[in-house]
């Protein structure tokens, strides 16, 4: 399956004319987003986040017949675990890391006679053991993989987290923080690349029923660099990585809302994460990116949530 | 040495291939044999280092590192540019 799409003749992203408003500025006049000063960190109104919520309970809802155990994690996770993750080989560009002053009272000083000079004051901050997280599932694996090898019928793991990549950018589904839902599958081949079936074809339905025009890709994940180029290839050729894109920015670069992955035993191996009968378990993911569906729906249906369409309005808050 | 033995040296550094090169036929898939996605970036860059080539963006995929001679090949072809 390379692509599906849904009827996209009636798509028209044509209320951006030529040096006017972005999309962004609009997002910013209407009061849904709030501006930090910094590219891709803003505030979000009650509006905005009545969306996010209501996305968000969807997805409890489309995936509640499951019974994924629910677990939550704060955005930061353990940097022994992050490392050990593998993250570092694939997008070292991405990652971002909690340093702290660890310096004495002249330290201290110094660094205020620095900010009050404009120098850099950062010089005495030091790496913590906490990193931002990169994506939702990466605190769960090394928890999972303490409680040992997994039952014959696998585990399922619903998460939600605030994500951090370093990325700024003025396209507003490029924030560098953000949040996003997830339900991890681990378990034998079979069993999760089931799951990523049922969820391409769960997540296609509900964006759907949202009214949004929609693609289904084979992709890849960002990696970094000339080594990057060759994962990404990799992963590509294997199918390991779908999205679900929208037309929010532009037609021409479709924005991911939705992605469904396969890591074969990546974080199997990297964990010694077990099946029941002792082979290295593997896991798979649905992600939503919460903020970039919410995106999706403002600038398709209007960016006054009451003139939404009802079946849309119905879909998200019953 | 030629350029498959070589490759064979390289590959026994790859945790994977450790003490086991010997045992390898030119034709065993590496990927069946333990070669994962960033063992083989490793494999890639390791080549481009002993050979002086650079791997262009259409032999960055597995067909190209998917045996000791597709490589072997791919190789032979890059030192041949290189020297030409």
């Amino acid at each position: 399956m390379d692509s599906i799409s849904s009827p996209q003749g009636d798509l028209i992203l044509d209320d951006e004319p030529e040096g006017g408003p972005t999309f962004l500025d609009r997002l910013f006049d209407h009061g849904l987003l709030i501006r930090t000063g910094v590219d891709g960190l803003y505030g979000r109104s009650g509006a905005f986040e009545s969306v996010v919520e209501a996305l968000d309970r969807l997805i409890s809802r489309l995936g509640a017949a499951d019974g994924a155990e629910v677990m939550r994690f704060p955005p930061g996770m353990s940097r022994p675990a992050f490392e050990r993750s593998g993250y570092l080989k694939g997008f070292p560009n991405l990652a971002g890391t909690i340093h702290s002053f660890c310096g004495d009272g002249a330290g201290h000083a110094e660094i205020l006679a620095c900010v009050e000079e404009g120098r850099d004051w950062t010089g005495q901050q030091e790496a913590t053991d906490v990193v931002l997280t990169p994506a939702a599932c990466y605190p769960l694996y090394p928890v999972a993989a303490a409680r040992g090898a997994l039952p014959a019928e696998g585990r399922l793991f619903d998460l939600q987290s605030y994500c951090f990549r370093r990325e700024p950018s003025l396209e507003p589904t490029r924030m560098q923080l953000f949040r996003m839902r997830e339900y991890v599958r681990m378990g034998s081949p079979e069993q999760v690349l089931a799951f990523r079936e049922s969820w391409l074809e769960r997540g296609t339905a509900m964006m759907r029923d949202l009214g949004l025009p929609l693609e289904i890709d084979v992709a890849n994940d960002p990696f970094f660099g000339r080594a990057g180029r060759m994962l990404a290839n990799n992963q590509r050729s294997q199918g390991l990585k779908f999205e679900l894109n929208v037309p929010v920015n532009s037609v021409e670069k479709p924005t991911a809302c939705l992605s469904f992955n396969y890591h074969q035993d990546h974080f199997g191996s990297t964990w010694e994460l077990q099946q029941a009968d002792g082979s290295v378990a593997h896991t798979a993911c649905v992600g939503f990116g919460l903020e970039r569906i919410t995106l999706a729906l403002l600038r398709h249906h209007g960016l006054d949530l009451a003139a939404w369409p009802e079946a849309v309005r119905t879909s998200l808050w019953g | 040495m030629t350029i498959a033995q070589d490759i064979r040296e390289i590959l026994g550094s790859n945790e994977a291939f450790a003490g086991k090169v010997d045992q390898l036929s030119d034709d065993d898939s590496l990927f069946d044999m333990g070669l994962d996605s960033f063992g083989s970036v490793q494999l890639m860059l390791a080549l481009e280092e002993r050979f002086n080539v650079e791997f262009p963006d259409e032999l960055l995929n597995r067909k190209s590192f998917s045996s000791i001679r597709a490589i072997s090949e791919a190789v032979s072809t890059l030192v041949k540019q290189e020297a030409a």
